[in-house]
Parts: C-alpha cells; sequence; structure tokens
C-alpha cells in the first residue's frame, strides 16, 4: 500500500513488525507481569540465599590463608562457567522447574559476594579490631558494631553487582522455561520473529536491573549516614 | 524416576556421547561446532578491540570521558545478553552467524574499553612528563612508556571480553545461531540429559580453558617483574573490591 512493490513482498514480510507496539504492552500487561514477578523472585531469592552462603564462607576464609585462596579459587572457576552450562548441569537434578533456575543464579551471585564480603573484611583496620578487642567486645558484638559498619560499603558494592548481574543473568532461564522475563525475549523470538514482545522483555530487564540498583544505591546511603557527612 | 538415577545415567550417557569419535567428526559434529565457536568469538574480540582500544587509549591519556565509560560499563552488565542477541537475530540482519557475531562484539566492547581506559588513566604523570621531557613525541609516549604500563590492565580487559565472549556464543544456539550451544538446545528438543551434559562440559571446559590460557599468555606479555600467575600477591594491602570492569559472569 505504501510502496509501489508492496505487491512482491511475501506474505509473511507484508505483516507490519515494529520494534515497539503499546498495544502489545496493554494487551499482555498481566502476562508480562507474570513473569516479572517471577523474575523478581528468582532475583531476590538467589541474592538472599548467596548472601546467606556467602557471609560464613567469607568470614572462614579470613580466619585461614589456605582457606581463602582456596574459596577465591574456586569461585573463579565457578565464575567462568558460562550460565547455560551452569543451567544444563543442574537440569538432571530439579528438572524444568523454577529451582534450576534459582540454584544456577544463588552459585553466581554466591560467587560475586563472597570475594566483596572478603574484601570488605580485609579492609577493618587492624588497629580499630585491636581497640575494639582491648575495650572488651566480643566476637560477636565486635563483628555487629564494629567491622559490620566498616565494611558495608564493600558489602553493598557486591550486593549491587550481584544483584544487576543475577536480573541480566536470570533471562537465560529460558532453557528450562523459568526465565522470568527472557521468556518474553525467546517467547518473541519463536513467535515468527515478533519484535515487539521481545524488545518489551528486554527493555524490562534492564529498567528492572537499574531500578534495583537504584534502590541499593539509596539504601547505602540510609545505612551509612556518617559517610554523607564526611563527603559533603 | 528418582532425580540421583536421572543424575548418575545423565553422567554415565555424557561420557558415551563425548566418547563416541563419530560425534566429534560427523558434519555438524562437536569438531565443527567447535570450529564455529571458536571463529565466531576470535572474530566478535578482534572487532570489538579493533574499536575499543583506540577509544580507551584516547580517553585514558586525555583523562576526559570518566563518567560516560563508568555509565557504560555499569549499564552494560544490566543488558541480558540474551537480549543482545536476540535483538539483533530479528534485526534486518537475520538470525545466523552474523548477527551473533555482532552481538558478541558489541558485548565485548565495553570491558576492553573501560580496563584500556583505567590502564592509561592510570599512568604516572610524573612519568609521563619526564618522558615527554626527555624528547619523546607523542606517539612515543604512548607506544614505549604508557603502553608498557597499561599492558597488564589491556590484557585484563581482552580475557574478560574473551572469556564472556566464549561463554556467551554458547547462547546463541537459543534463537538459531551455532556454536556448542547447539548441542545442549539439541538435547534438551530430544530429551537427551547425556547430550545436554556433554554440550555443558564442553562449554564450561572450553571457557576455563580460554581463561587458562590467557591468564598464561598475559603473564608472559606483561614487561618487568611479575609474580607467577594464579599464586596471591604478598604484602598488597586489599583497600578496594575486586575491580568490577572484570564483568559478570555469563
Amino acid at each position: 500500500m505504501l510502496s509501489a512493490d508492496a505487491g512482491r513482498v511475501l506474505a509473511a514480510d507484508a505483516a507490519p513488525n515494529p520494534w515497539f507496539d503499546g498495544s502489545y504492552v496493554v494487551d499482555n500487561w498481566d502476562t508480562i507481569m507474570g513473569y516479572l514477578g517471577e523474575h523478581v523472585r528468582l532475583t531476590v531469592g538467589a541474592v538472599l540465599l548467596g548472601s546467606l552462603i556467602a557471609l560464613p564462607l567469607a568470614l572462614l576464609a579470613r580466619r585461614s590463608g589456605v582457606l581463602g585462596g582456596a574459596v577465591l579459587g574456586l569461585s573463579t572457576i565457578v565464575y567462568t562457567i558460562p550460565s547455560l552450562a551452569m543451567f544444563a548441569f543442574v537440569f538432571p537434578l530439579t528438572g524444568l522447574s523454577a529451582t534450576t533456575v534459582l540454584i544456577g543464579l544463588t552459585a553466581y551471585s554466591l560467587v560475586i559476594l563472597v570475594r566483596n564480603f572478603l574484601v570488605g573484611l580485609q579492609g577493618v583496620p587492624a588497629d580499630v579490631q585491636e581497640a575494639a578487642r582491648g575495650m572488651g567486645y566480643g566476637n560477636a558484638r565486635r563483628f555487629v558494631q564494629i567491622e559490620l559498619p566498616l565494611a558495608l560499603p564493600a558489602f553493598m558494592a557486591g550486593l549491587r553487582i550481584a544483584t544487576v548481574s543475577t536480573i541480566a543473568l536470570t533471562t537465560v532461564g529460558v532453557l528450562v522455561g523459568h526465565g522470568g522475563l527472557g521468556q518474553l525475549i525467546y517467547g518473541g523470538f519463536n513467535a515468527n520473529f515478533y519484535r515487539a514482545e521481545i524488545v518489551t522483555g528486554a527493555v524490562a530487564c534492564v529498567v528492572l536491573a537499574l531500578l534495583a540498583d537504584l534502590l541499593l544505591a539509596g539504601l547505602e546511603r540510609v545505612l551509612t549516614p556518617w559517610a554523607r557527612t564526611a563527603r559533603s | 524416576m528418582g532425580a540421583d538415577g536421572a543424575v548418575v545415567t545423565g553422567f554415565s550417557e555424557a561420557l558415551v556421547y563425548l566418547n563416541d569419535p563419530l560425534n566429534w567428526t560427523r558434519p555438524g559434529g562437536i569438531l565443527e561446532l567447535l570450529g564455529e565457536h571458536l571463529a565466531i568469538s576470535a572474530v566478535a574480540v578482534l572487532a570489538a578491540f579493533v574499536f575499543a582500544f583506540p577509544v580507551g587509549v584516547a580517553l585514558g591519556t586525555s583523562g576526559r570521558g570518566s563518567g560516560s565509560v563508568v555509565v557504560l560499563s555499569n549499564v552494560s552488565r544490566a543488558v541480558p545478553t540474551l537480549a543482545l542477541l536476540t535483538l539483533f537475530a530479528v534485526s534486518p540482519i537475520g538470525f545466523g552467524n552474523e548477527a551473533t557475531t555482532i552481538a558478541l562484539a558489541v558485548f565485548a566492547f565495553p570491558p576492553i574499553l573501560t580496563n584500556t581506559y583505567v590502564g592509561f588513566r592510570g599512568v604516572d604523570a610524573d612519568i609521563r612528563e619526564a618522558a615527554r621531557g626527555m624528547g619523546m613525541s607523542r606517539w612515543q609516549v604512548i607506544g614505549r612508556v604508557e603502553l608498557p604500563q597499561a599492558l597488564p590492565l589491556v590484557t585484563t580487559g581482552v580475557r574478560t571480553a574473551a572469556v564472556q565472549v566464549i561463554a556467551t556464543a554458547g547462547l546463541a544456539a537459543l534463537v538459531g545461531g551455532g556454536g556448542l550451544g547447539r548441542i545442549v538446545t539439541l538435547g534438551f528438543g530430544q530429551q537427551d540429559y547425556g547430550q545436554i551434559l556433554a554440550g555443558a562440559f564442553l562449554i564450561a571446559a572450553l571457557a576455563l580453558l580460554v581463561e587458562l590460557l590467557l591468564v598464561i599468555l598475559s603473564w608472559a606479555a606483561t614487561p618487568g617483574p611479575r609474580r607467577l600467575p594464579f599464586t596471591p600477591a604478598r604484602g598488597r594491602t586489599v583497600t578496594e573490591p575486586e575491580p568490577t570492569a572484570a564483568g559478570m559472569p555469563l
């Protein structure tokens, strides 16, 4: 209609395939929200589980150099394993379920977090530790009141990196059918290259990651009021 | 069927698959897919390097543009690799190795740029000044003074990009591309645990091998006193988290 040679175009190409379509988003709002919910659940679950495992590991690794080296070496190896392979390795254990994705994502976030936790803990000056011990702080109290606040910036940096990369990685879960917003990207590709669906999924992923990063940055500001006054 | 049983049979089937010479040498077999995987990755990293290195050097030596480099490296971490691969696959380029290569090159750009930038910006201003005072031209300063100092970070950037690209190239099979990911997606299509695990093992082994090889290469290429790779640095005080420019797992 628009061009003179429209008649020569194949029927499959004749249908418009815009990069973005507002009516797609409106018509499929519930589906999109469902996938978004799964995406957020998987991310939050993986980062929380990762933190719970990473903290004791970092505390142990700090105690001995050998253990620390082993933890860092192992984490480098896990870090290098491609996500496709990771999910495929977990797949025989848990099958086509969201648990498969959660396990894989937890492994990655764990690796990022343990490094940053360790760096944060090692960054606590020795004389501060000494002074706290001299003032009669026990191990637990010293950890909560002295080490945790001092290591917090490194902890939060780790949480931010882990969260953002977990949100991006969740999409690979399409391999086992639970990729959150990745289902839109993959589904659009398989639905005869439906661009509007693909772009919606991709943009939603990026926006979600940036929002999560902003949220954590805000949380860090709230948690470290002293850093704010020192900077201004 | 119990989960444990599935794992055991999966692993033994994977061994059978990997031990069959025909699976390696037949057309569309492991060797051909491996070649395809490596070719795509090499072209992508090379292309990214050709574009990112000069920009990194220009920004790093002039000390400008730090804000945009940081933003680029942060935003690039938030973009899912699958999304990038899919977007190029449905663009007018059409799905296939060409679209995969371009997507991977785009993806390899930020780590190379960031590390090159950081490497060149980190060169001591006094050293730069002294070199200029000795009568070196701008290009001589960059080539003979700054490059050797920035080299460890430049090679780190290339290594990060290369390992990321090798890992991501496996995902291309999900959107009609080639490479070793084919074995995994084919295995899922046929409900063949052995083939899935064999493909996963091959991709993981390739990524680890490339990482190992590039660590050794960059160690050999770095001038001056150096410590052996994989040995912990002694006496180095850890004050900041791992360089985030090192990117993310894939």
